[in-house]
């Protein structure tokens, strides 16, 4: 949950990059670990995606005498909520929304801040201090009371919590985007297309980015378990999606008071936000080896 | 040393007014017009004309900023429209409760990450290694809410050995150290613990595995020392990385409690920001974000000046 000051390994022992990506896919192939996240997030993407064809039941649809079923009980796979709807199917169709609250903000943010960390990396000077000085106010604040201040203020609301956890994530994204810039600007190769008459646009386009999106995009997944943890306590707190829309951190909330009636129900929103989040770190982690040449 | 301490108190005055600015704004992000977020829905026109004299809508913003700052310098933080109360009042009610569970989760995740961490470090690569690292992923994987909940489940629900909610017997705000509130007290602990515990875990595994990987080491070994003396050797390398990692960490638990808070109707400032939140009252939101993001400012400059008393190899500038 913290946005600490973050290193990031440098693939410089990369030579060509066509070989590089196909080598790094390969040693991530190799690590039955990372492989075996990735397959679990896959599938619960997919069943998000086609949750019409995979939901066995409506998710909006209750039964009054079937209210807080348990676990394995006869047309409830997995029991039902307080209103008698069917928890499998509400977690299926859940995913989307939650799963959209929790990666959307990584990925404007990792649009926003890459952008503002490698201009302020390349750049340097003034413009290196007015960007990086403003992205340091953020750090200032706790992650998780950023985004409650930012999502409090604005009122509840799906676009309100994404662009609330937007806001977290482009500091800690910029910082990493600059440092990494700043580095691969005063390597050689750098130096030697300036030297035979590189532009600025093109030294960018060529020699920085090839070299630093990979690492700045490694961190943004390792954000994204944080996000996804964000995410679903804001809508926990309820400042996300509104009832009836099925979405985990809500679920979680409006299960809360049904956990002397039916404990383990009631517990199983957050059980998947642990799943998914704990996968996306894994991979995170993964990735990063697999592109840490030197090791 | 002096000279230092001088420099690092001049940067924390802009980043505490950068702080207090977006704390302003928050008033203005708010939907619609600002009075209209800070003014009761039922208010008397004489108490919106009050409100807005007062507050200054009519000026410039940069003017409404000054006004606002020096209201709150003198501790005026505004009133709280879902109690009428001042928000000061509010706030200083509440942050005893978060310090407490603050204080707690972080006695248990410093003492805990650190045993965890050093043993990982010690025997880096072994299977202990590897438990200790596997337990520190699922710890900063794990939604702390939905273990409170678990928590709740397990320890009160079906095992009934410790309150499921509030911070003592017949929900009193009053905090005093019996068996009866430190009861109350573990839970809520215990699920905001387990960040710190798989950061500082992290963070000291690596240390004292790079520590143990130097050549001093080597040669200390090599000169005769026994483990004991080593290890005096790796507490003084480990120390102050630790102890900032620590110290932010504490930061992040007093602003990060909110949803421990929540779960256990804790009544300290995360229960403010919930009733904040609810009530859209954005005087109160405003002034408990101000008032933790401070503390947190606070606590990073301490974090700094002692990360250097016992490192002046670090003079951040």
């Amino acid at each position: 949950m913290s946005a600490t000051a973050p290193t990031v390994d440098l693939p410089i022992a990369a030579a060509a990059a066509q070989g590089y990506w196909t080598g790094v896919f390969k040693r991530l192939l190799r690590d039955k670990v990372a492989v075996a996240c990735a397959l679990v997030l896959i599938a619960i993407v997919l069943a998000a995606i086609f949750a019409p064809y995979v939901a066995p039941a409506d998710p909006a649809k209750g039964a009054i005498l079937k209210r807080l079923q348990p676990i394995g009980s006869e047309g409830f796979p997995l029991g039902s909520d307080e209103l008698g709807r069917d928890m499998l199917s509400r977690l299926i169709y859940g995913g989307r929304l939650s799963l959209l609250m929790g990666i959307s903000p990584v990925v404007f943010a990792l649009l926003i801040g890459s952008f503002l960390g490698i201009v302020a990396g390349f750049v340097g000077g003034r413009t290196n201090t007015v960007i990086m000085r403003t992205v340091d106010v953020f750090f200032a604040f706790p992650s998780v009371l950023l985004a409650v201040a930012i999502s409090g203020a604005l009122g509840a609301g799906i676009a309100n919590a994404v662009l609330a956890l937007t806001v977290v994530f482009i500091p800690p994204i910029a910082r990493v985007a600059e440092s990494v810039t700043t580095q691969v600007r005063s390597l050689d190769f750098v130096e030697a297309a300036r030297a035979s008459g590189a532009g600025a646009f093109t030294i960018i386009r060529v020699h920085i980015l090839g070299n630093v999106l990979g690492p700045i995009f490694v961190y943004a997944t390792s954000l994204v378990s944080v996000s996804m943890i964000l995410a679903a306590g804001l809508s926990f707190l309820g400042l996300g999606t509104k009832p009836p829309d099925p979405e985990w951190g809500l679920m979680l909330n409006t299960l809360r008071t049904a956990i002397y009636i039916q404990p383990w129900v009631a517990a199983l929103p957050g059980a998947l936000i642990f799943v998914v989040s704990i996968s996306f770190n894994l991979l995170s982690d993964g990735m990063r080896s697999a592109m840490d040449v030197q090791r | 040393m002096i000279a230092y301490l001088l420099k690092r108190l001049g940067l924390v005055v802009p980043i505490a007014l950068a702080v207090s600015v977006v704390c302003f704004a928050l008033v203005y992000l708010a939907p619609g017009d600002p009075l209209s977020a800070i003014v009761p829905s039922d208010a008397s026109k004489e108490m919106i004309d009050e409100l807005k004299k007062e507050y200054g809508f009519d000026k410039p913003i940069p003017v409404q900023y000054a006004v606002w700052l020096g209201r709150t310098l003198q501790g005026n933080l505004g009133q709280s429209i879902a109690t009428g109360r001042p928000v000061a009042t509010e706030i200083g009610n509440a942050i005893g409760n978060t310090l407490i569970l603050a204080f707690a989760a972080s006695l248990v995740g410093f003492t805990l990450g650190a045993v965890l961490g050093t043993i990982a470090g010690y025997f880096s690569g072994s299977w202990i290694d590897k438990a200790v690292s596997a337990i520190a992923v699922a710890g900063v994987s794990v939604p702390h809410y939905w273990l409170g909940m678990v928590l709740v489940i397990v320890f009160s629900v079906i095992l009934g050995w410790l309150p499921a909610m509030g911070a003592g017997p017949g929900g009193s705000g009053e905090w005093t150290w019996d068996a009866e509130h430190v009861k109350h007290l573990i839970l809520p602990a215990i699920a905001l613990s387990v960040i710190p515990t798989s950061i500082v875990t992290r963070t000291i595994r690596a240390l004292v595995a790079d520590t143990l990987s130097k050549e001093f080491v080597t040669a200390l070994v090599a000169k005769g020392l026994g483990q004991g003396a080593i290890f005096m050797h790796v507490v003084k390398n480990v120390a102050p990385t630790a102890l900032a990692v620590m110290g932010v960490q504490l930061g992040y638990l007093m602003g990060g409690s909110i949803l421990i808070e929540t779960v256990f109707s804790w009544p300290g400032t995360g229960f403010l920001l919930n009733t904040a939140i609810f009530q859209r009252d954005v005087p109160l939101l405003q002034g408990t974000i101000l008032v933790l993001a401070m503390f947190f400012v606070a606590l990073n400059l301490v974090v700094d000046i002692v990360q250097t008393a016992l490192d002046p190899r670090i003079r951040r500038t």
